[in-house]
């Protein structure tokens, strides 16, 4: 397959194999071995690293600077970028500021909605919203134009993510949003996490039947429970999550100190048979929180040493 | 129509507590059916400022009108003759009529009496729910009827969003989700595959972000 991009996580996907991407949240300073410690403590384990993007709507160091401080590392940083606090200008004045450090990959989002964090009385923009913003990257980078029609002094080069969640209602448009994306341009998915597999091996195989899967690489997103509290709260209070019964009863009649021991091993369970699962091209680890499990994850689900693809 | 929600009387009586002669003038019209600021609010505002002032031992003289409109200068100027004898005004029409008053009488003030909240439907009595933006450039043809600017919290022209749960909005579970509604009403009409068509980029202009705006219509024009 011919590379569209630099970028080295496409380079992984369209060699074949299973990419491993994670992801660390910028601090709530501007200390930023905040994020250089967490990114050391993973960097052997996985491809790309997520830089979350004011998650919840909690005001955090830009991901931005995050991706920036991950790059001089020599690591290969996915920027996440929400529509929720920039218009058209403030978003593709950002992503040329991340083209001027190459970086090379974009997660397109509206994000959360503002009432969720801590400036619940803030404005929101949503000048974009997500679909468009894919195709706002795709043209900057393909077309070498701005939106608003002139060229681009040295375009951005970038792979093209957004997110996916199959879990999310109604489920009979599941599908027909990600050929939707897919329409807009988008080349990696990273799903939300998956803890209902039949319903994401449903979501995967209906995509099949639509001949989606050759069209875009679909990164399968886990979260290892580190606690029975953690699984009922995702089951009830995270919006659009489906965690089901069976998976919190197990982590509940774990025995308290075990329960972490056990998320892990739900965790690697997962990968191990989604790994089979055909349209499945990766895994996006996300250990909120809890980031030094990730090399473990990794490790036991097989997935370790990451190929090298320079 | 514009629904609008009475004031707390504290916020109306911190503006006039130092005035003599208040107008207390309703509308006729949206906040009339919204129960905001017609007739019959004038009234209870009316009686229930004269109780404060004289529990104050205060001497307040508190008139009464109801325009027809409060947006148009004819019926505006129905008041001209009596406006001197007002020290203020308390409009209880939406922030429009309030604004067209305060142009039109230039040294009186005028005090709005009621919040001016979004243009909505009467679902039942007591319950007024938003529809519309005016966002300038009606996109309603494209969603099935339904407006996602005005009834997606994130306004997402291509959605839902990843929060969408059992048809409610990811910030309130008693807030229906636009985009489910949006879903619904593309299959009852049998245009489930439109869903899929991509929404191009909104032109904003046409809305707030393009600063004042006006319609001009010289057929109309005398
Ligand atoms: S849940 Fe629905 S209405 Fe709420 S923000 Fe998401 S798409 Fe919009």
């Amino acid at each position: 397959m011919k590379l569209k991009t630099l970028s080295k996580l496409e380079k992984i996907l369209a060699a074949g194999h299973l990419a491993v991407t994670s992801e660390c949240g910028p601090p709530r300073g501007s200390d930023p071995e905040v994020i250089t410690k967490k990114a050391e403590m993973i960097k052997d384990y996985v491809d790309a690293i997520n830089i979350t993007d004011n998650q919840t709507s909690v005001t955090r160091m830009c991901s931005l600077a995050a991706c920036i401080h991950l790059k001089l590392m020599g690591l290969e940083p996915i920027l996440q970028m929400v529509t929720r606090d920039r218009n058209r200008i403030a978003l593709q004045s950002d992503i040329l500021g991340a083209a001027s450090y190459d970086i090379h990959n974009i997660l397109c989002l509206s994000g959360d909605h503002q009432s969720f964090g801590d400036c619940a009385q803030g404005q929101n923009v949503h000048d974009l919203d997500s679909m468009q913003l894919i195709q706002a990257v795709r043209h900057m980078r393909d077309e070498g134009k701005f939106l608003g029609g002139g060229d681009i002094e040295r375009p951005p080069n970038m792979f093209v993510g957004a997110a996916a969640n199959p879990f999310a209602d109604p489920f009979e448009i599941r599908v027909p949003r990600l050929a939707k994306k897919i329409a807009a341009g988008v080349e990696f998915i990273q799903s939300q996490c998956i803890y209902n597999m039949d319903k994401f091996e449903l979501w995967l195989k209906m995509a099949g039947d639509r001949g989606l899967l050759e069209k875009v690489y679909i990164l399968a997103g886990v979260t290892p429970f580190k606690t029975a509290g953690m699984a009922r709260y995702m089951k009830k209070r995270v919006p659009g999550m489906d965690v089901p019964d069976e998976v919190v009863k197990r982590m509940a009649d774990t025995p308290k100190e075990k329960q972490p021991e056990e998320g892990i091993k739900i965790c690697i369970e997962q990968i191990q048979r989604l790994k089979e699962v055909e349209g499945v091209h990766g895994f996006h680890v996300m250990a909120i929180e809890w980031e030094e499990m990730v090399p473990e994850i990794v490790k036991k689900s097989g997935l370790y040493p990451r190929p090298s693809v320079d | 129509m514009i629904v609008a929600d009475k004031k707390p009387i504290e916020e109306i009586i911190e503006e006039i507590k130092d005035d003599e002669k208040i107008l207390i003038l309703g509308c006729n019209e949206c906040v009339t059916v919204c129960e905001a600021g017609g007739k019959k609010e004038v009234g209870i505002l009316a009686s229930a400022l004269r109780m404060y002032f004289l529990n104050q031992g205060k001497e307040v003289k508190i008139d009464e009108k109801t325009l027809e409109r409060q947006c148009d200068h004819e019926y505006l100027e129905e008041i001209r003759d009596v406006m001197d004898q007002y020290d203020a005004v308390v409009s209880l029409a939406c922030g429009v009529g309030v604004q067209f008053m305060a142009e039109k009488y230039q040294s009186t003030p005028v005090y709005p009496g009621v919040n001016t909240c979004f243009l909505g439907v009467t679902e039942e009595r007591g319950l007024w729910t938003e529809r519309c933006q005016a966002c300038g450039q009606c996109i309603l043809a494209r969603t099935g009827g339904i407006c996602p600017v005005s009834r997606c919290a994130k306004r997402v022209f291509n959605g839902p969003c990843g929060g969408s749960t059992k048809g409610k909005c990811e910030i309130h579970n008693e807030i229906d989700c636009a985009w489910q509604l949006i879903v619904d009403r593309l299959k009852a009409l049998d245009r489930f595959d439109d869903y899929e068509n991509l929404i191009p980029l909104k032109d904003w202009s046409f809305e707030r972000a393009g600063g004042p705006r006006k319609v001009v219509r010289e057929d109309v024009q005398q």
